[in-house]
């Protein structure tokens, strides 16, 4: 049967997202142990481990695992670098072997406060952190690739646009230049204002397309992709801090103004007691604080509602094999929805992010019109 | 009040009652964010009845008022999240 070549397009894409995300899954699975034991107590022991395993892979590590066959684990060991006691200690993290072993009196707290890192027990036999760990960890390295990637992609599209003046886009060009034009058009150019925009453009440019290319990492399964950038509170508190930053180094007079001495609001709640100033500055630092949380808490839920629906496969499984097969099509079939809705919440989030930093820039640089 | 004190002293470990209120909180936060995203499709679906050409200018405010009421609702998870596991 011959097919128009839109329909053969349609096919191919849906048959590829459907094998990409059966894909989630499988890699889930496999690092899960093996459980043909329907025992009720094995359901609260297999409960717990299947917590511990969706909250390890959302949070950070020393080594990237990639897959786990059987026992074996192939992964990526990254440096642990360490400065502690006035001497620099570096080792590879396959000498601590998945938290088992410890080296040089260093070992992964397997619970406390600092659970998941590495500390040494010290005089007095307590747990304590190396005084600096920049150690290369699971989310340093995916910040690496991710920024590569997009400087790498960014250059590329300079040259060819350097290249092809005058001319139409072609290529990796016509892919962006949809997306660039969306955020210096309707972003920041209706948010900061004709004449200042372009000042703010480069830093918006690269918020925008870092935090969507790590949000779209972040869902794709396999290696540079499935690590949690985003969903890391340290990384989208650093980009707030910045929006932070540039907000309050921009702000001209009319903004302070605004803050301490805001109009048509009675002078009562100014003075004595400065309840307004107080409100004010409270919300120069919530607005990016809330930025941060909002990402943050986004990318998270999305990961951690995933992998919790893949497990409710296993989880059923115990009480049934039966039951487990049944309900693997269900979970399966939400899985993939969800992942789709995660892309579009990957987008949005991050056209949202910039969106509300271009309105603090332009409500930090607006001149008011003077009637 | 003689009652709650008695109660008090029998219920030796809080740490249940801790997490039961940390379900009850995310509840109570997903309730929120469902009325006040319901809300704000409900006013976007009706504008774009009243004036079907601006179905662009209507979906992309209505995601961008959406994403941020959703932010409200996540700092509640988050806060409902650090008493589970913190």
């Amino acid at each position: 049967m011959i097919r128009k070549p839109v329909v053969n397009q349609i096919i191919t894409f849906f048959l590829f997202v459907f094998f990409l995300f059966i894909a989630t899954p499988g890699l889930l699975a496999s690092n899960q142990g093996s459980s043909s034991n329907s025992v009720k107590s094995e359901a609260t022991k297999e409960g717990h481990e299947i917590g511990d395993m969706i909250m390890e892979h959302v949070s950070d590590a020393y080594e990237w695992q990639l897959l786990t066959i059987g026992e074996h684990h192939i992964s990526i060991y990254l440096p642990v670098i360490l400065y502690d006691q006035g001497h620099w200690i570096v080792f590879s993290s396959s000498r601590l072997k998945h938290g088992e072993a410890s080296y040089k009196g260093y070992y992964i707290a397997k619970k406390g406060s600092n659970i998941g890192k590495l500390v040494r027990k010290n005089a007095e036999g307590k747990e304590v952190l190396p005084h600096f760990d920049i150690s290369i960890t699971k989310t340093v390295l995916a910040v690496f690739i991710n920024s590569f990637l997009v400087i790498l992609i960014f250059l590329s599209i300079a040259k060819s646009y350097r290249k092809r003046k005058g001319m139409a886009p072609k290529g990796l060009q016509s892919l962006v230049e949809p997306l660039i034009i969306f955020i210096r058009d309707d972003v920041a150019k209706n948010s900061i204002g004709e004449e200042k925009f372009e000042r703010y453009l480069p830093y918006l440019m690269t918020l925008f397309f870092f935090i969507l290319f790590s949000n779209l990492f972040g869902i794709f399964p396999f290696f540079p992709g499935g690590s949690n950038v985003t969903g890391n509170i340290a990384i989208t508190g650093v980009m707030a801090f910045f929006t932070f930053v540039i907000t309050t180094v921009s702000g001209n007079k009319h903004y302070w103004t605004d803050i301490f001495n805001t109009p048509g609001v009675p002078w009562w709640l100014k003075l004595p007691v400065p309840l307004m100033p107080f409100v004010e500055v409270l919300g120069i630092f919530t607005k990016p604080f809330v930025l941060a949380v909002r990402l943050f808490a986004n990318m998270l839920s999305g990961h951690i509602v995933l992998a919790g629906f893949i497990s409710l496969i296993f989880i059923f499984g115990m009480f049934g094999v039966g039951l487990g097969y049944g309900v693997s099509v269900f979970s399966i079939a939400f899985a993939i929805f969800l992942d789709l809705l995660e892309i579009l919440v990957a987008f949005i989030q991050a056209y949202v992010f910039v969106l509300l930093s271009a309105l603090y820039f332009g409500m930090a640089v607006e001149v008011p019109e003077h009637h | 009040m003689h009652l709650l004190t008695v109660l008090l002293q029998a219920v030796a470990n809080l740490a249940p009652y801790a997490n039961m209120g940390a379900g009850i909180g995310a509840g109570i936060a997903a309730v929120g964010a469902g009325i006040g995203i319901g809300q704000i499709g409900k006013g976007a679906v009706e504008a774009i009845g009243r004036q079907p050409e601006a179905v662009g200018d209507i979906r992309s405010n209505m995601l961008v008022a959406a994403a941020l009421v959703e932010g409200v609702s996540f700092g509640a998870i988050v806060v409902c999240l650090l008493i589970l596991f913190v």
